[in-house]
C-alpha cells in the first residue's frame, strides 16, 4: 500500500503543491520561532553570564518595611562598608557600583535609544575590570565621560567629542575621554551606557556618597559560597544582603528564559493559527483527491482491500506530503530564524552575537507538527474514502457522487453558533476577570459554529451578490453558480480566510475603542498646554520646574511631585502640586466639596475617598518622610483619571519634608497656548535636553496612538501569515475547480466563450469566495470586538465602541484583492486549457 | 417521410476545406493526420464523416469547425477564411456561426435545460429569437423539462438539450462529434431524427463524425476518410451500403 500511496503523491505533485506550501509556511513559522527564540535566549544567557564574570558575591542594601508613622529609609552601602568588605578573608577586590538613568544625545541632539535603556554608571577608580577601555582613558570629574563602543559606533562619537547628556533634567556637556566594551546585558540589547568617575556618579545619581551594590571578587582558591559566608559575618544585619555571582547569573538566566518563553508562546499562538487555517486546505485537497479516485479506490476494495487499508493508504499519502512539507518548512524556518535576528539588528534592537541554535527539540517539533497536522486533516477524507462501496468501481463514468444532506451539519452548526453567541453575551454581563473564560469559550464555539454553517450561509450571501455579478453577463452568472456548487469546499476555503480576518477585525475594533478611551482619559482632564516629563518616565529634577517658571510666556505651572507618606498605618503616595496654579492646569470633575489646594487643604480622588470614608470636610493626619506629622483637611473629592489620582496637596506644605524632591511631570500653561514658538521656547529654556519630553495634548494623543499602532502593526504582521495561507487555499480551490471542470471549460470555449470570458468567470468565482470569507470574518470580528470591549471596557468610564469603518473597508478590499490575486494563476490555466482534449469524453 | 429533392435545395456552400493538411510533430515522428483534403459542405445538407480510428475524421471536423489549427490549405465558413483568424475572432465565429454537439453532451450541470439551450446567446449577450427557440424546443420535445437540471435528465434527454443548444442560435453550420456515441440505440435514433429534421424542415446544415453505419444512414451524404484522405463518398446512403463500404476498409486494412 505504501508504494501505491507514494505513486499517488508523485502523480498529483502539482495538485499537492498548494497543500505542501501551506503546511510548509506553518512549519516554517513554528521552527523559525523556535530557532529565533532559542538563539536569542542563548545569546543573552551567554552575554549575561559573561557580565557576571567580575562578581563572585554582590552586596545589596536590604529593603525595610515602613512601620507606624515612619517611612523606612533605605540602608546605605557606604565607602566604609566597601573597605571592610575588601579586607575580608578571601576577597581580592571590591567594587562599588552606582547606576542610574543617563540619556545620551546623538549629534543631532536626538535621544539615542528609546529612553528606557539609557543607563549611566561609575567607572571604578583608574582601571575598572568590568569595562575594558578600547581607546582613551578613565574619566575624572563632571566634564569627562566614557561611552560604550556600540553607542559610540551608532552615533559616530569619537574620543574627544563633546556629548550632551541628561540625568534628571539639567543638561551636561562632558567630553568623551574614552570608549569601552562591555558584556552588560542592557547594552547588548541595544541600550546605551555612560560612565562617570565614582564620586561624580554618586553626586549625579543622588547617592550621597554611597553605592547601589558592592561587587566582591574572590581571591583565587576561594569559592563563592565561602566568600559569601565570610562577608555575611562582617555585614550589619538587616542592612545588607549577599548573593553569589552564580546565583545572580542563574536569576538573570531564568528571567531571560521567562521573557523569551512568553515571546515564544505568543509567536507560537500565531503559528498555530496559520497551521489551523492550513488544515482547511489539506482537508480540501484530500477530499478532492479521494473524490477523483473514487473508481480506483472502489477497485481496491473490490479486489479485497479492507476499509482500514484504504484509509491507511490516504493517511500514508498525507504522511508523505506532511513529511516533505515539514522538512522544507524546517529549512525555511531556520532561514527565518536567522533572518529575524538580522532584521531586529537592522531595526536598532541589537541582539548579542551568538551562533544560530537549532536544538533537536526544534527539529522534532517542526517535523511532528507538519506531519501530524497533515495526517489529522486528511483523516476525515480518508474515512470517507473507506466508505466508498466496491460496486462504485463498476459504476458508469458519470456516476454522481451523492451529496450528503447538509441537514445534520446545519443543525449542529446552528446549535454551536447559538450557544457561542449566548455564552459571549452572557460573558459581557460579567466582570472583566470573571468574563474572560466564558467569552473565550463562547468565541471558540461561535467560530466553529459559523464554520460549520458556512455551506448554509454561502447560498443567501452569495445570492445577495447576484445583482452585482449579473453586470458581468454570462461569466458572472456561471461564477456565482460555480461558487455554490461544492458548498463544503467553498465553505472551507472561505472559512480559512474568515479566521484571519475575524482576528484582524476584532483586534482593530478593540484597539481603536481602547485607544480612543485612553486618549480621552489622558487628555480630557488637562487644561495645561504642555506636559513636561522624562523620556523614560523617570523623575525630573525640581530644577526643571524652577527653570520653566521664569520662562517667558509661562502663565501657570505646577509639578506633580510624588512622595510617600504614612496615613492611618499605610504607606500612600501623595502628589505635591502648585496649589495656586493647579486649577488652571487641570479640569477635574469635582464630585463634592470645592477644588482648593493650599496650606493644610487638600483634594482627594473618589477612590481614595471611598477607601478612607472621607468626604469634603474630613480631616486626617499624615506622617511625612522626615517623620513629622500634620493634620490635613479634605476640601473636595474629584474623579480620578489616568493621569491624576490620589491625594493632592500644596508643594509649599509638602516639599519642606522631602530630602530629595523629584517630580513625575511638570504641567505648563502658556500665554499663547500650544504653539511651535512656545514649545521651542520651553525647549530652549531646558537647554535642548535630549531626555526631556515636552508634549502638548496632541503629542500625548499621538504617543498613545503610536503605541497602539505599533502593537496593531505587529499583530497584523503576525496574522499576515494566516491570511497568506488562506490565499493559498483560495488558489488551491480554484485550481481544483478548474481541473475538475476542464471539460465544461472546453465546451464553453468551443461554443464561443472567449479566453477573457473564461478568465473572468474564474476570477469572479474567486472574488465571490474571498468576499464571502471577508464579510463573515469582518462581521464576526466586529461582534468579538464589541463583546471584548463590553467586558474590558467596563472599567473605563470613557470607553465606547469605535467602529473603524475605514479600516473595515480596507479589510473588505483586502479580501477582494486576495480573490483577484489568488485567481491569477488558475484563471490563466483555465483560459489556456487545450479545448480539444478538454471536450473529449474520458 | 417526405424528402425534398436534392435539386431544390440551395447549392450554396456552408463550409469548404481546400487542400487542408494537418501534420503533428517533425521529422521521423511526423504524423500526417490530414493530407490535402478538399471537401465542400453544402447548405441544408446532412453530411456524415466516417472512417476507421486514426483516419483523421475528427481532426477534419475540428479544423473545419475552428476548434483546431491546421498546417496548410484553407478552410472557409461561409465567406470567412479561418486560417487568418486570431483566437478571439475564431471564438466569435464559433459563437455566432457554428453549433456543436458533443459525444459527452457537455452540458453545464448548474444551468437548467433552457439556460443550457440559450447559453451561446447568453455568451454573445443576444436575446434568443423566441419563435425559433420555441420551434426547436418543440421539435426535440423538451417543452416539459425546461427547468430541469442535466442531472435530472436521462442521457437521451441531455443530448436533446445539446441538439437544441446547437440549433438555438440558428448557426450557419452544426458539427456533431459522435453525437450518439454515449446513447442507447433508441435515444440515438431520436437524436439523429432531430438532426435530419433540422436539415429537412428547418434548413440547417449538419456535419457529423460517426463510426456507426446506422447513424450515417440518416445523412444525405457520407464521406469516407482513411489515412487523412477522402477515399470515397456516398449520397443517400443506406446502412447496408455504408457497412459494405466500411467492411472494404477492414479487408483492405487486413490484406495490405
Amino acid at each position: 500500500m505504501f508504494r501505491t500511496a507514494l505513486r499517488n503523491v508523485l502523480a498529483h505533485k502539482a495538485r499537492l503543491l498548494m497543500t505542501v506550501l501551506a503546511v510548509m509556511l506553518g512549519v516554517a513559522f513554528v521552527s523559525g520561532t523556535l530557532v529565533f527564540t532559542n538563539t536569542i535566549s542563548d545569546a543573552y544567557q551567554k552575554s549575561s553570564a559573561k557580565g557576571f564574570d567580575q562578581v563572585d558575591v554582590a552586596i545589596r542594601p536590604e529593603g525595610r518595611q515602613d512601620t507606624g508613622d515612619t517611612i523606612a529609609k533605605e540602608p546605605k552601602l557606604t565607602g566604609a562598608l566597601l573597605d571592610k568588605a575588601a579586607k575580608v578573608q578571601g576577597a581580592e577586590t571590591a567594587i562599588g557600583v552606582v547606576s542610574g538613568f543617563t540619556a545620551i544625545a546623538d549629534k543631532n541632539g536626538k535621544l539615542i535609544g528609546d529612553g528606557f535603556q539609557s543607563q549611566g554608571g561609575n567607572y571604578w577608580r583608574t582601571e575598572d575590570p568590568r569595562y575594558p577601555i578600547v581607546s582613551g582613558h578613565a574619566p575624572k570629574g563632571e566634564d569627562q565621560v566614557l561611552i560604550d563602543s556600540k553607542t559610540a559606533e551608532r552615533a559616530g562619537y569619537k574620543v574627544g567629542d563633546t556629548v550632551r547628556l541628561s540625568i534628571d533634567g539639567p543638561v551636561l556637556t562632558p567630553k568623551i575621554t574614552g570608549i569601552f566594551t562591555t558584556d552588560d546585558g542592557n547594552v547588548a540589547a541595544g541600550g546605551s551606557l555612560a560612565l562617570f568617575d565614582t564620586a561624580t556618579a554618586q553626586r549625579l545619581f543622588h547617592k550621597d556618597g554611597s553605592y547601589d551594590e558592592i561587587d566582591v571578587k574572590a581571591a583565587s582558591g576561594t569559592g563563592q559560597i565561602a566568600l559569601r559566608n565570610a562577608l555575611d559575618e562582617i555585614l550589619p544585619k538587616d542592612a545588607a544582603s549577599t548573593i553569589t555571582g552564580k546565583q545572580l547569573a542563574d536569576d538573570q538566566a531564568r528571567q531571560i528564559a521567562e521573557a523569551t518563553s512568553s515571546m515564544r508562546t505568543a509567536l507560537l499562538v500565531f503559528a498555530g493559527i496559520a497551521l489551523f487555517v492550513g488544515t482547511f486546505i489539506i482537508a480540501n485537497t484530500f477530499t478532492m483527491l479521494v473524490a477523483q479516485r473514487t473508481k480506483e479506490l472502489a477497485l481496491l476494495r473490490a479486489v479485497g482491500a479492507s476499509r482500514r487499508q484504504v484509509t491507511r493508504s490516504v493517511l500514508v499519502e498525507a504522511f508523505v506530503v506532511g513529511a516533505v512539507a515539514a522538512v522544507t518548512g524546517l529549512v525555511a524556518g531556520v532561514g527565518i530564524g536567522a533572518g529575524l535576528r538580522s532584521l531586529m539588528g537592522s531595526l536598532g534592537g541589537t541582539v548579542p552575537d551568538g551562533p544560530l541554535v537549532i536544538t533537536p527539540g526544534t527539529v522534532v517539533a517542526a517535523l511532528a507538527v507538519g506531519i501530524l497536522i497533515t495526517m489529522l486533516a486528511a483523516w476525515l477524507p480518508g474515512r470517507r474514502a473507506a466508505k466508498i462501496p466496491p460496486v462504485a468501481a463498476m459504476g458508469s463514468v458519470h456516476a454522481k457522487t451523492t451529496t450528503k444532506s447538509l441537514v445534520v451539519r446545519n443543525t449542529i452548526g446552528a446549535l454551536l453558533a447559538g450557544a457561542g453567541i449566548a455564552t459571549v453575551l452572557y460573558a459581557t454581563t460579567l466582570s472583566s476577570s470573571d468574563g474572560q473564560a466564558p467569552m473565550g469559550l463562547g468565541a471558540v464555539l461561535l467560530v466553529i459554529g459559523v464554520f460549520v454553517l458556512t455551506p448554509l450561509l454561502s447560498r443567501p450571501l452569495i445570492a445577495a451578490a447576484a445583482p452585482l455579478l449579473r453586470a458581468f453577463g454570462v461569466a458572472g452568472k456561471l461564477a456565482r453558480q460555480n461558487s455554490v456548487r461544492n458548498p463544503r469546499r467553498t465553505a472551507a476555503t472561505a472559512s480559512a480566510l474568515m479566521i484571519g480576518l475575524t482576528l484582524i477585525t476584532g483586534l482593530t475594533v478593540m484597539a481603536g475603542s481602547l485607544q480612543s478611551a485612553i486618549d480621552k482619559m489622558a487628555s480630557s482632564a488637562i487644561k495645561a498646554d504642555y506636559v513636561v516629563s522624562m523620556a523614560n518616565r523617570n523623575e525630573l529634577s525640581p530644577q526643571v520646574e524652577k527653570t520653566l517658571r521664569t520662562t517667558d510666556g509661562v502663565t501657570a505651572i505646577s509639578p506633580l511631585r510624588n512622595a510617600p507618606a504614612r496615613i492611618g498605618g499605610d504607606t500612600e503616595y501623595v502628589t505635591g502640586v502648585n496649589g495656586a496654579a493647579i486649577g488652571k492646569l487641570t479640569d477635574l470633575t469635582v464630585d463634592h466639596g470645592t477644588f482648593r489646594v493650599g496650606g493644610s487643604q487638600v483634594v482627594v480622588d473618589d477612590e481614595t475617598a471611598k477607601d478612607h470614608h472621607w468626604t469634603a470636610g474630613s480631616r486626617f493626619t499624615v506622617a511625612y518622610e522626615d517623620g513629622r506629622k500634620q493634620q490635613l483637611t479634605v476640601t473636595g473629592v474629584y474623579q480620578s483619571t489616568e493621569m491624576m489620582r490620589g491625594i493632592m496637596l500644596d508643594n509649599a506644605t509638602l516639599s519642606p519634608h522631602l530630602s530629595d524632591p523629584a517630580d513625575m511631570q511638570v504641567m505648563v500653561k502658556m500665554s499663547d497656548g500650544a504653539t511651535a514658538s512656545a514649545k521651542s521656547a520651553l525647549q530652549k529654556a531646558l537647554g535642548d535636553n535630549p531626555a526631556i519630553l515636552i508634549q502638548d495634548r496632541k503629542d500625548i494623543s499621538n504617543s498613545i496612538a503610536q503605541i497602539f499602532t505599533l502593537m496593531l502593526n505587529m499583530l497584523y504582521g503576525l496574522l499576515a501569515m494566516a491570511v497568506i495561507v488562506a490565499v493559498l487555499g483560495v488558489i488551491n480551490t480554484l485550481a481544483m475547480s478548474v481541473f475538475e471542470r476542464s471539460q465544461e471549460i472546453g465546451m464553453l470555449r468551443a461554443i464561443g466563450l472567449d479566453r477573457k470570458g473564461i478568465k473572468r468567470m474564474v476570477r469572479l468565482e474567486s472574488l465571490v469566495i474571498s468576499l464571502f470569507g471577508g464579510v463573515l470574518g469582518i462581521g464576526l470580528g466586529v461582534f468579538f470586538g464589541w463583546a471584548a470591549g463590553e467586558l474590558l471596557g467596563t472599567k473605563m468610564a470613557t470607553y465606547e465602541l469605535v467602529l473603524p469603518w475605514g479600516r473595515m473597508a480596507v479589510f473588505l478590499l483586502l479580501a477582494a484583492v486576495v480573490g483577484v490575486l489568488a485567481a491569477l494563476w488558475p484563471a490563466r490555466r483555465a483560459a489556456r486549457l487545450n479545448m480539444l482534449t478538454a471536450i473529449k469524453s474520458e | 417521410m417526405t424528402s425534398t429533392p436534392l435539386a431544390d435545395r440551395t447549392t450554396t456552400v456552408a463550409a469548404r476545406a481546400t487542400d487542408l493538411s494537418k501534420v503533428y510533430g517533425q521529422g521521423e515522428t511526423q504524423v500526417v493526420a490530414l493530407d490535402r483534403v478538399t471537401v465542400d459542405f453544402r447548405q441544408a445538407q446532412f453530411t456524415a464523416i466516417m472512417g476507421p480510428s486514426g483516419s483523421g475524421k475528427s481532426t477534419l471536423m475540428h479544423c473545419v469547425a475552428g476548434l483546431d489549427s491546421f498546417s496548410s490549405g484553407s478552410v472557409r465558413i461561409g465567406d470567412v477564411e479561418l486560417g487568418s483568424l486570431k483566437d478571439k475572432q475564431l471564438t466569435r465565429l464559433r459563437r455566432d456561426k457554428i453549433g456543436f454537439i458533443f459525444q459527452a453532451f457537455n452540458l453545464l450541470p448548474t444551468l437548467t435545460a433552457l439556460e443550457n439551450i440559450t447559453l451561446p446567446m447568453d455568451i454573445a449577450g443576444r436575446k434568443p429569437d423566441k419563435a425559433w427557440l420555441d420551434t426547436v424546443i418543440q421539435m426535440v420535445g423538451l417543452s416539459g423539462r425546461l427547468s430541469h437540471r442535466p442531472a435530472q435528465l436521462s442521457g437521451g434527454q441531455q443530448q436533446r438539450v445539446a441538439v437544441a443548444r446547437a440549433l438555438a442560435s440558428k448557426p450557419d453550420i452544426i458539427f456533431g462529434d459522435e453525437p450518439t456515441g454515449n446513447l442507447d440505440s433508441r435515444s440515438g435514433a431520436e437524436v439523429l431524427g432531430f438532426l435530419r429534421n433540422s436539415v429537412r424542415e428547418l434548413g440547417q446544415t449538419v456535419v457529423m463524425v460517426t463510426h456507426d453505419p446506422v447513424a450515417a444512414a440518416y445523412a444525405d451524404r457520407v464521406i469516407f476518410l482513411a489515412d487523412g484522405r477522402i477515399v470515397d463518398e456516398l449520397y443517400e446512403p443506406s446502412a447496408d451500403a455504408v457497412l459494405d463500404r466500411m467492411k472494404r476498409f477492414d479487408a483492405k486494412g487486413r490484406t495490405s
